[in-house]
Parts: structure tokens; C-alpha cells; sequence
């Protein structure tokens, strides 16, 4: 029966994905809230669920032209280093501390966006 | 002075890039996701690209990202078959969904309600 709910939880976060709103960042609460499922394991989860997902999206835009290539390596080449030292962070951060700092960043980054989205309404209306 | 400015603009463009990267990155690895909510502002305030070209760019950029640590995830045991399963193929059937239904909502309406859960699930993990 538990898989019912993890893919309920999985077509909620890819709505919210598909639509362009970072639904990985959804589908860990989710997993962690409502089916007991570890931090780090519902993290695992996101990270791999999102590689297919994100291969076809990258082919359209590709199609569409809509990717701008020219910073990519300047971009993506440090990230790999810092990804792993994120990741060594976490690994040695017990799944309850980690779920609460999780839980820090989503509220610090919903409160940025409702920010973000009134200024931007502000700046339409003038 | 044109070229002064132009070497100004280029070294900025450079250090934008790599920050982006970087936080993204780190981001990605420690919390297995939310890069791209810091991505695409990123991309769309700092190196000024268009929005949709941000949204598609940021999908390029968090890939790698998203299989090195899935990889290392995966490596260190934490990924349970049992959950990703199912779960992926909500995603899947979710994303063909949301994409489908992006061209029906108002983007506001949108934003308003992804950062109203947002800060609902993040009240509860923070504080139960």
C-alpha cells in the first residue's frame, strides 16, 4: 500500500516540476512527511527520479533553441566539486538534522519567491 | 574606457557563472535537490538571460549535478528501490501533467501556492 503513496507524492512533485517550479525540492517533504521515508534516502530519490525527466526536457529546449551554452563549463565544472562537498556534508549529518535544515531552506527560499513574485507584479503594474 | 568596461563586464560574467555553480552545486549535493530554485533567479538576475532560456538552461546545468550525487547517494547505500520505483513513475506521469497544465494556470497563481506549501512543509520539518 505504501507505494500507492509514494507515487501520489511523485505525481504532486512532478506537476509542480513539469510546470517549471522545482518540484524535486517538493517530492522530499513529501516523502519524509507523510510516509516516514529517511531524509537522505527521500534526497536519493529526487536526485535519480529527476535524470530522466530532465534528459527529455533538455532534448525539447535543445529543439527550441532556448539553452545558452557559452558559461555552461564555467558553470557546471565547479559545481561538481562543491556538489561533492555538499554531499560529504550531509553524509556525516545525522537524517533528523538534516530534514530540519532542509526544512530551513525551504522556508527561507518560499519567503525569497513570494518576494520575488510581488515585485515582479509591482513592476508590471507600472 | 570602452574596453576597460567591457573587461569589467567580462571578469563579472565570469565570476557570476562560477558562484552560480558552485552554490548550485553544493546545494544539490548536501540537500539532494533545490538547486534549481537558486539557479534560475541566478541565471535570470545575475547573468541576465531571458526567463525561459534560464528555466532550460538550469535543467542543463543541474543533470550533472543530479547524477554525480545520485551516483554518490546510490553509493553510499541511501537510495531504497522500494521507494524510488514508484515514486519515479509518479514523477514521471507528474511532469507530463504539470507541463501540459503550464500553459493553463497563471504563473502567479502558481508561484503564490508552490510558496505557501513550500513554507508549510518546511515549518513542519524544522520544527516536528
Amino acid at each position: 500500500m505504501e507505494y500507492v503513496w509514494f507515487i501520489v507524492s511523485g505525481v504532486v512533485a512532478g506537476i509542480f516540476g513539469g510546470m517549471g517550479m522545482g518540484g524535486g525540492t517538493f517530492l522530499i517533504p513529501l516523502l519524509t512527511i507523510f510516509n516516514g521515508v529517511g531524509q537522505h534516502t527521500a534526497q536519493a530519490v529526487n536526485l535519480i527520479s529527476f535524470i530522466p525527466m530532465a534528459v527529455i526536457a533538455i532534448v525539447i529546449h535543445l529543439k527550441n533553441k532556448i539553452i545558452k551554452f557559452d558559461k555552461i563549463l564555467l558553470i557546471i565544472i565547479p559545481g561538481l566539486f562543491s556538489c561533492f562537498f555538499g554531499f560529504y556534508l550531509s553524509k556525516n549529518l545525522t537524517g533528523n538534522i538534516l530534514s530540519k535544515v532542509f526544512g530551513g531552506f525551504l522556508i527561507a527560499l518560499s519567503v525569497f519567491q513570494f518576494i520575488s513574485s510581488i515585485k515582479k507584479d509591482e513592476n508590471t503594474k507600472l | 574606457m570602452e574596453n576597460e568596461k567591457n573587461d569589467l563586464n567580462i571578469k563579472k560574467e565570469k565570476m557570476f557563472s562560477i558562484l552560480t555553480g558552485v552554490l548550485a552545486g553544493f546545494i544539490n549535493g548536501l540537500f539532494g535537490g533545490g538547486g534549481g530554485m537558486m539557479v534560475v533567479p541566478m541565471l535570470s538576475k545575475l547573468l541576465r538571460y531571458p526567463a525561459k532560456v534560464s528555466h532550460a538552461t538550469a535543467i542543463l546545468i543541474i543533470l550533472p549535478f543530479s547524477i554525480l550525487s545520485g551516483l554518490l547517494y546510490a553509493y553510499n547505500g541511501n537510495c531504497k528501490l522500494s521507494v524510488l520505483f514508484p515514486a519515479g513513475i509518479g514523477v514521471i506521469i507528474g511532469g507530463v501533467l504539470g507541463a501540459l497544465l503550464l500553459k493553463k494556470l497563471s504563473s502567479k497563481w502558481v508561484v503564490i501556492i508552490f510558496s505557501v506549501v513550500m513554507a508549510v512543509a518546511g515549518v513542519k520539518l524544522l520544527l516536528f
